[in-house]
């Protein structure tokens, strides 16, 4: 026989073999479940884009940085505002916060604030009124890059009195006047070489050169290392004034891709799965089915409101009845309990039930076929032979659903809802776009023909201006500003979004509450659907994890989190 | 051959040139500019944050300003700023494209030293049991979606076993070079399985062609060995095909492991791309797809030159 390939050397071949089984023998050893317990390790969904704590906003910035600074004020888990970095919430009660003319003619107000007198930066440097002053000249600059540069803008004013103590003017007293939970303080003695060109700030900020800097945090930890799109490494802070945190280090690691963040737990590569940018809710509940005792499911109920915008520009839509209709012919209980197996609640109202000013007796759309039919039929729309329903001139019901192309979830909410109506007469077309088409082009620009389904994400007691006020409709005019994308109009609603605002009588308020809650579930702008429910995937021995709901994150109390003993 | 050279390398300053406004312009025709969508997502945004940010990164000016000030910095060297990541392009790009080139290369390898020898065997059983039994293995690697595969190579030997981790490219801390290897078996395995069907199948219908050609029963009949004629005149001018296609999916491998590098958390040039053109972030995505395009146009270029050593036949003029 010629040199066929029986004749390539087989023993050859097996030795190779054997070496390359070796070789994989010394390199896989395995990784250790739980090697060091000082350490923790969070899996989050997104890698922020930023670091400085100003520019832009995404949800995986809040949650690290939260554990390296802290705000002045925020909402904790009852959802009451808190002080963090003051030492005491001003109120007009106490004295800390004194009404003033304006300078417009309207009532402005003077809040005093006290930084913690501990407060230092993790280089030695103390946390001072001068900080403050930088950080609001930062804020309010158009250059600087600040995205939502609201807050700064209504800062008229900021009176020094010494290194710790300064008072802040504003030009409206809103009723919540002592918040400033977004002015996050940025280092003066650091940042300001970076600010010498503003229009440069947002590239050459130290959060973004130099991110492991000590100096830029004054947290219970501080960043120690960053490997982009990868991980954050946290550790102790020495310079930190409270309480100190259980664990030395944290990590946190990027996952984008749920399998994979489920396949790292289940590995060891990370300990939990933070709720607030973590698995979607259906894909904790697969986790949770599958009955590992090593972890614990949190379901929180939070402000992410889930809803279909309605498009009142179509004439179809145009009237109450139908869109009163639509809800009535949607069984919402059943598709909630069916998704989310009870731990989402069906939402009655833009106001979460969790929310102070939320209204007990606000009206509701419990399923009911025969009521829905009834106001199609009211409305000019009967019921043909044919199954569909068609007004005087012979048009046809018809009704296009939205929404974000890949969302699983939503894309069952919208199979639920188009059965649903086609059983009361109407036409359900579905129409699903990638997120950037979808928001960017057909939200935003009002090119969706009837129904939006997608999420609003608020703050507790968060006048909803943006969504629902007249001249908050988004538009070429005015830059594609606002979330008004339904394009609702109505003077009462203004009145009381502009009424709320300035309220400060509580029991005042949560009246004006009841009227606006009342008045959007008469007219339906929107459709509501549900709250979503964040769910935190926790290692059984990790203690003192207390979800909020709101966008404020668990990280701002990381000082609470231990080992159970 | 210097000549051919230059000329090649001029072709390809062209279609960059080309390229790079085919990209800057379709990703300008797509829905919503960064501070639209940055807005979308900040309700309290007012008309003047829009229209403050629009001019403060650009996007207010026509798409043939804004490309042609693009143009003008990127000669001049300077790549600007990723609006995602806030840091410069080149830093931007440099770990991602490290550890592409490094999954990448890896695969490659591991896929052409299992296809190359597979496809010539079959190749030489051609309709035998043999034959059809590595053609099953080639046909089934190809059919499997890499993202399945990934999840069953993490469950099995990230989950299961607990051999390897899961995801990423390193420990935290960095790792030595055994670390980064661990983290690199799986994506390349996952990688890799695809790649050989696919190589495996070219070279096997590669060496067909080749051994049916007159001069391999000259060769025999001079008296060469079997495996002088396999190894030394079919393989080499079956080569020659399959560089072809070799050279042409590099750009491609480099730009398009996309899924891999998302279901192994891996940190790399498909998934930076993405986000990039997803993101609005022009300089970034503009730089990464004109580097994917370069690499195409070296791997052909490479291919060209490799032509001329594999059949001594072809000369550039």
């Amino acid at each position: 026989m010629h040199g066929s390939p029986a004749c390539i050397n087989i023993a050859g071949m097996r030795r190779l073999l054997f070496s390359l089984i070796a070789l994989l023998g010394l390199v896989l050893d395995g990784p250790e479940l739980r090697a060091d317990p000082s350490q923790l390790v969070i899996g989050i969904s997104q890698f922020p884009s930023t670091f400085n704590p100003l520019i832009d906003s995404m949800a995986a910035r809040e949650y690290i940085l939260d554990m390296a600074r802290r705000p002045f004020t925020t909402y904790d888990k009852d959802w009451a505002l808190v002080c963090m970095l003051c030492t005491s919430l001003p109120t007009l009660g106490n004295g800390q916060a004194v009404a003033e003319p304006g300078p417009d003619g309207r009532r402005g107000v003077a809040v005093t604030y006290s930084i913690q007198p501990q407060a230092r930066w993790g280089d030695g440097v103390p946390v001072t009124t001068k900080d403050v002053l930088f950080t609001w000249e930062v804020g309010r600059h158009p250059q600087s890059g600040v995205a939502d540069g609201e807050l700064f803008r209504r800062i008229v004013a900021i009176d020094v009195k010494d290194a710790k103590t300064f008072t802040m003017h504003f030009d409206r007293l809103t009723y919540d006047y002592n918040a400033i939970n977004d002015f996050a303080l940025l280092p003066e003695h650091l940042e300001r070489a970076a600010f010498a060109n503003p229009a440069e700030y947002r590239n050459k900020s130290l959060y973004e050169a130099d991110t492991t800097n000590p100096g830029l945090y004054f947290g219970p930890y501080r960043i120690t290392e960053v490997a982009r799109g990868q991980y954050v490494v946290l550790e102790r802070n020495p310079s930190w004034y409270g309480r100190p945190p259980a664990f030395a280090r944290i990590v946190v690691k990027a996952i984008e891709a749920t399998p994979a963040l489920e396949a790292n737990l289940l590995s060891g590569g990370i300990d939990m799965v933070a709720g607030e940018v973590g698995m979607p809710v259906d894909a904790a509940l697969a986790f949770e089915r599958r009955g590992r005792p090593e972890w614990v499911v949190l379901y929180k109920p939070g402000l992410v409101y889930e809803h279909m915008t309605v498009n009142l520009d179509n004439p179809m839509l145009a009237d109450r009845r139908v869109r009163q209709a639509l809800l009535y012919g949607l069984d919402r209980e059943s598709m909630v309990r069916q998704l989310f197996r009870g731990k989402q609640a069906v939402a009655n109202s833009l106001v979460n039930p969790l929310d102070w000013c939320a209204d007990p007796t606000v009206r509701t759309y419990p399923f009911d076929p025969a009521k829905a039919a009834q106001l199609l039929d009211d409305a000019g729309w009967r019921l043909g032979s044919d199954g569909h329903r068609r007004n005087a001139q012979g048009q046809a019901l018809w009704v296009e659903l939205m929404s974000t192309a890949g969302n699983r979830t939503r894309e069952i909410m919208e199979l639920v809802a188009q059965q649903a109506w086609k059983r009361l007469g109407l036409t359900v077309t579905l129409h699903n776009q990638p997120a950037r088409t979808f928001f960017g082009d057909s939200v935003l620009k009002h090119a969706f023909p009837s129904l939006a389904l997608f999420a609003w994400m608020s703050a507790p007691e968060n006048v909803p201006r943006a969504e629902l006020h007249s001249t908050m409709v988004p538009s070429k005019a005015n830059n594609f500003a606002g979330e008004n994308v339904g394009g609702y109009r109505n003077p009462r609603m203004d009145a009381l979004l502009d009424a709320i605002e300035v309220e400060l009588d509580r029991d005042k308020r949560r009246l004006l509450w009841a009227e606006l809650q009342a008045l959007y579930a008469e007219d339906l702008p929107d459709l509501p659907l549900t709250f979503r429910a964040d769910p935190f995937i926790l290692p059984v021995w990790l203690k003192g994890v207390e979800p909020t709901g709101h966008q404020y994150p668990t990280t701002l109390w990381i000082e609470d989190w231990h080992v159970a003993k | 051959m210097t000549r051919h050279l230059a000329g090649r390398f001029l072709q390809a300053l062209l279609v960059m040139l080309v390229m790079s406004f085919l990209v800057y312009g379709l990703i300008g025709l797509m829905p919503g500019d960064p501070v639209e969508l940055m807005a979308a997502g900040s309700p309290k945004m007012t008309p003047d944050d829009v229209a403050r940010l629009k001019a403060l990164y650009g996007v207010d000016r026509p798409l043939l300003e804004r490309y042609w000030h693009w143009l003008s910095s990127a000669a001049s060297g300077d790549l600007g700023y990723s609006r995602l990541t806030s840091q410069t392009v080149t830093a931007a790009l440099a770990h991602p494209l490290s550890n592409t080139v490094a999954l990448m290369a890896t695969s490659l390898a591991v896929a052409l030293l299992a296809a190359f020898p597979v496809g010539v065997i079959a190749a030489l059983r051609q309709g035998r049991p043999l034959d059809h039994g590595l053609n099953l293995v080639a046909f089934a690697a190809i059919s499997l979606p890499v993202f399945w595969l990934g999840l069953v190579l993490i469950i099995l030997f990230a989950v299961g076993l607990a051999w390897l981790p899961a995801s990423g490219v390193a420990t935290v801390g960095g790792g030595g070079l055994v670390d980064r290897l661990r983290h690199l078996i799986l994506p390349v395995a996952a990688l890799a399985v695809a790649s050989f069907g696919h190589y495996m199948r070219y070279m096997r219908a590669a060496m067909i062609g080749a051994l049916r050609q007159d001069w391999i029963r000259t060769a025999r009949a001079k008296g060469l060995s079997w495996a002088q004629v396999v190894l030394r005149h079919a393989l080499r001018n079956a080569l020659i095909p399959v560089v072809t296609i070799l050279a042409l999916d590099v750009g491609t491998l480099f730009s398009g492991v996309l899924v891999t590098e998302t279901v192994f958390a891996y940190p790399g040039m498909g998934k930076l791309i993405y986000d990039a053109v997803m993101g609005n972030d022009y300089n970034l995505a503009l730089a990464g797809l004109m580097l994917a395009t370069g690499l195409t146009l070296a791997g052909s270029l490479l291919a060209d030159l490799l032509y001329g050593l594999l059949d001594p036949r072809i000369r550039f003029r």
